[in-house]
Parts: C-alpha cells; sequence; structure tokens
C-alpha cells in the first residue's frame, strides 16, 4: 500500500480535465490506497459553491466531488493563500476541507509516496 | 531504480511528451528501468496510428513505436481517455459497431487499475504535462 497526494491547480471547467482527475482519484482510491487531495492555485475555483455550470451545457463539477466522500477520500486540503489572491475564503466552498498556509504545505507533501500533480 | 512515466499533453499542443521520451532515454541509457509509460488526457493522442506530420519534422508516434521495440517498454493508453477522444483499438470499435483501428503498434489500450500497479511496483512517478 502506497499513499497519493493528487494535486489540483487548473480552474474549473478545464475541459475534461477534473472528470478525469477524479477517474483516476477514485481508481486509486478503488484499489485500497491511501489517497489525499491537495487544491491550489485556481484549482480552488473547482470548490466555490453555487456554480451553475448546467446552464452552458457544462457538468457540473461540484456534484461530482461529492463522489469523493463514497470512496472514503477526506483527506481533502487547500492553501489559505490560494483562497484569499482570489477573494474566497471557506465559507465559500462546497466542500468541508482543510485549509492550511503554503508554509505548510511541503511539509503535507512529505506525509505522502507519490504526488501526482495535475 | 524503476520508474513509471505519465504523459498528459498532446503530442502538438506542447513539448511534454517530448521531453518524457528524451527523460526516457536518460533514464535506461543510465541503468534504470521504465516499468511502464501511462498516456492519460490528451497525452492519448500519440497513440494515433494515422498520424501522418510532414517528412521534415519529427515522427512522434513512430518514435514512441520504435522505442517500445527496441527497449520492450510496455506504452499504456488510458481506455477511458482514448475512448471519449474517439481513438479505438479494433475490439473496441467492433463491439461498439465501429470500423475504427486507430491504435499503433507498440501500444495497448487499457484501464487506470494499470496505472495504479505501475504507481505501486515503480519506486518513482514522474508525470509530464
Amino acid at each position: 500500500m502506497k499513499s497519493y497526494l493528487f494535486i489540483l491547480r487548473k480552474p474549473a471547467h478545464s475541459g475534461s480535465y477534473l472528470q478525469e482527475m477524479l477517474d483516476i482519484i477514485l481508481t486509486t482510491a478503488a484499489f485500497d490506497q491511501k489517497v489525499g487531495l491537495l487544491i491550489l492555485d485556481d484549482g480552488v475555483f473547482h470548490l466555490k459553491h453555487g456554480q451553475n455550470p448546467e446552464k452552458t451545457g457544462i457538468k457540473d463539477t461540484a456534484a461530482i466531488f461529492k463522489a469523493l466522500e463514497l470512496y472514503d477520500v477526506e483527506d481533502i486540503y487547500t492553501e489559505q493563500e490560494s483562497l484569499l489572491d482570489r477573494g474566497l475564503n471557506g465559507t465559500d466552498l462546497c466542500l468541508p476541507v482543510n485549509i492550511i498556509d503554503r508554509k505548510d504545505v511541503g511539509s503535507l507533501m512529505k506525509q505522502f509516496n507519490v504526488i501526482v500533480s495535475g | 531504480m524503476k520508474f513509471a512515466i505519465q504523459i498528459n499533453a498532446s503530442p502538438y499542443h506542447s513539448n511534454v511528451g517530448q521531453t518524457a521520451y528524451q527523460f526516457i532515454n536518460a533514464l535506461l541509457a543510465m541503468g534504470h528501468e521504465v516499468f511502464r509509460v501511462f498516456f492519460y488526457h490528451d497525452g492519448i493522442f500519440y497513440a494515433l496510428k494515422h498520424a501522418t506530420p510532414p517528412d521534415d519534422e519529427l515522427q512522434l508516434t513512430q518514435q514512441w513505436s520504435d522505442l517500445a521495440k527496441r527497449h520492450q517498454i510496455d506504452l499504456v493508453v488510458c481506455i477511458s481517455a482514448a475512448q471519449r477522444r474517439g481513438l479505438l483499438y479494433l475490439d473496441e470499435a467492433q463491439r461498439q459497431g465501429k470500423h475504427d483501428d486507430e491504435l499503433a503498434e507498440g501500444f495497448r489500450i487499457s484501464g487506470l487499475g494499470q496505472w495504479v500497479e505501475a504507481t505501486l511496483v515503480a519506486d518513482r512517478l514522474i508525470t509530464f504535462g
């Protein structure tokens, strides 16, 4: 068994990026590996609640995020500075996440065997 | 050391696949092992059999096919990423009532379980793109 930290940095609605990242995350969890998720930079927009993308024919990615819970993926982190730089805070988010400071990102990464950037 | 490689970007949108190719050659030259190369997201476009770039350009898909043959490297294309983008291997195409046979030599199509296995077996996963 290994532990995996998946890092999302691209903005919401970047084509099929999030769907495919969630596929790989859920597959890893389904193989009984320890899975964490770290959301940085423009990736924080994935977490913004109150999106209505279906009006433009795009899948509601916030709904896909909820699947993580079904697979026991509960170690979800985001970075305080990424939120603040984009005018967001904890109350804007659609999921319960751990908000950590940028200075602690390095030590978080050290807790995992495999870092998957995306 | 044993490496797993993941390629996420398409050949004509970015050069990361070429960087990965050179990285793999450097690994092999130094005596490391490449357990598997996994093509995900738009990286699946490297496996298009009928890609026909001009003669004076790099023959990217051919380059990967040659590498697989030369070093017996396992080149795996993610099936869900491939199907989403219309890259079908003969058996899957037939199952869907289509006639495509798009997969270049040396590549094979399989699922994300192969990615998980590669990361479990390898000492390092390096992602490109």
